[in-house]
């Protein structure tokens, strides 16, 4: 267990954050992930209001959508990522632990003074996700066969039963770990029916299941090519050398958008790239030195990949050293090691497969 | 926490047992319990000389580096090949198939000064 964001999580369950991230892999994952903040924007002037605060476009969205954006600060700096669903009537907003306070400060001073109205459900709102080829058969088994014929990136509010139990819960077909499944928004006090009740429908059903901590959640969604606050993305690093572009809308006004377009025009001044290392395992502050043995950048995040079976870093480096196939090396306890660009992501998220 | 009562300790989690003319080295089940899944070895060449308590190996699990110390002076005469594909060999043997290192010890007596099994696992209890 460690402290994170004031809660106390587990970093692995007794088998080990290696076999919790095969299990992902291979059937299906649980994730208590409560920790989650959740902030509903509702009211008359919401839609223009989150159109503006956020990166991506929402306008567009359908009711029961989900789509993923940037909060940027004035001058275009992460500040959070979030995923936005439209729900009727109302945006619902999840975004991380460490930053809810910062991001809900950051919406009511860009609100207007009327017609919006912001509420931080975090609290009274539990969060877990299902997550695994297995996912969505699992979540059929409790909601009469609803999650399956759902499409990805959309949400529903559903009857979950457990035993005889019913939860009302919102169901987003949405994850962190590159696999098929579901993220669950529902009542706190139904916390332990939901998880025991997901352990207990699996393993009636002959569907292999377990609980997976932070250690696995981090290698899962780190091969899959998703940033972690603090690591690739940061109130330090703008979306340009994030390789985040695509998450901007330039066609709308927001927040931080003039910083953007500046450093869009100017190029960035260095790249986030994958790495692939030889002889130890990269990790977060590891300095990346470029051909020429200056340094070029830093590793960001780094770890043993268990899918792929490969060492890797994600680290910003100089934009000449960026390109795919570029040999560099990483500074391993004070030992130059071998380290090529790779192309991200290592593990492909099923939903980006060709068919 | 499983022990090998034919091996010696040292706090630091390092057993050494005698094997034949020559000694072989480990970390032990507490170690690998306390680390996690190991996920790479760094081991020394073979030939190189240490002095008791110099670091001569790293192991690396998901959360971290950490240096591994030779319990008694030595030369390295073989490293378990084995590690570099499997490393959580240690994590599953950690006094069979995770072993590191096999040494010729440069002074014997200093087996004398380590810990048998049940001092050892009075210490890593406190932890």
């Amino acid at each position: 267990m460690a402290p994170f964001a004031g809660y106390d999580m587990p970093i692995s369950y007794p088998s080990g954050s290696v076999e919790e991230h095969k299990l992902c892999r291979r059937s299906v994952g649980l994730f208590d992930i409560d920790h989650m903040g959740q902030v509903e924007v509702s009211g008359p002037g919401a839609d223009a209001f989150v159109s503006g605060l956020v990166t991506a476009p929402v306008l567009d969205m359908a009711d029961n959508d989900a789509r993923y954006s940037l909060l940027l600060s004035g001058d275009g700096l992460v500040l959070d990522d979030l995923f936005i669903y439209r729900l009727p009537g109302k945006w619902w907003i999840v975004v991380n632990a460490s930053n809810r306070h910062v991001d809900v400060a950051w919406m009511k001073k860009h609100a207007p003074a009327s017609g919006v109205k912001i509420d931080d459900l975090s609290d009274s709102v539990y969060m877990i996700a299902v997550q695994g080829p297995n996912a969505c058969r699992l979540m059929d088994l409790a909601s009469g066969g609803k999650v399956s014929p759902m499409t990805r990136f959309t949400s529903a509010e559903l009857a979950l039963t457990f035993g005889g139990r019913s939860v009302k819960a919102l169901v987003g077909r949405t994850g962190y770990t590159g696999e098929d499944g579901v993220e669950l928004f529902f009542p706190a006090a139904d916390a332990e029916a939901v998880w025991q009740g997901l352990l207990d429908l699996a393993a009636s059903h002959g569907i292999e299941a377990g609980p997976v901590g932070l250690g696995a959640r981090d290698s899962l969604r780190f091969e899959a090519g998703m940033p972690l606050h603090g690591h690739e993305i940061s109130p330090s690093i703008n979306p340009v050398e994030a390789g985040f572009k695509w998450a901007c809308d330039f066609s709308k006004d927001f927040v931080g958008k003039a910083a953007v377009e500046a450093v869009a025009a100017a190029g960035p001044s260095r790249k986030l790239v994958g790495l692939e290392v030889t002889g130890g395992v990269p990790r977060e502050g590891y300095v990346v030195l470029g051909p020429d043995g200056k340094e070029s950048g830093v590793c960001v995040a780094g770890m043993f990949c268990p899918s792929v079976g490969k060492y890797a870093a994600n680290a910003f480096v100089s934009p000449e050293h960026a390109k795919t196939g570029t040999v560099l090396k990483v500074l391993i306890r004070d030992k130059e090691k071998d380290a090529v660009v790779v192309k991200r992501p290592l593990y492909v998220p099923v939903y980006r497969r060709q068919a | 926490m499983k022990l090998d009562t034919n091996a010696r300790y040292r706090k630091s989690h390092e057993w050494v047992r005698k094997d034949g003319a020559q000694y072989v080295v480990g970390i032990s089940d507490h170690a690998q319990e306390s680390l996690g899944d190991i996920v790479f070895v760094e081991l020394p060449a073979v030939g190189k000389a240490f002095k008791q308590g110099d670091a001569f190996a790293v192991v690396e699990s998901v959360k971290a580096a950490s240096d591994v110390y030779l319990p008694m002076s030595g030369t390295i005469l073989a490293v378990n090949d084995a590690l570099e594909g499997a490393p959580d060999l240690i994590n599953r043997e950690p006094y069979a198939g995770g072993w590191l290192v096999k040494f010729e010890a440069s002074n014997p007596a200093e087996w004398d000064g380590l810990l048998d099994a049940s001092a050892y696992e009075a210490e890593a209890s406190k932890e």
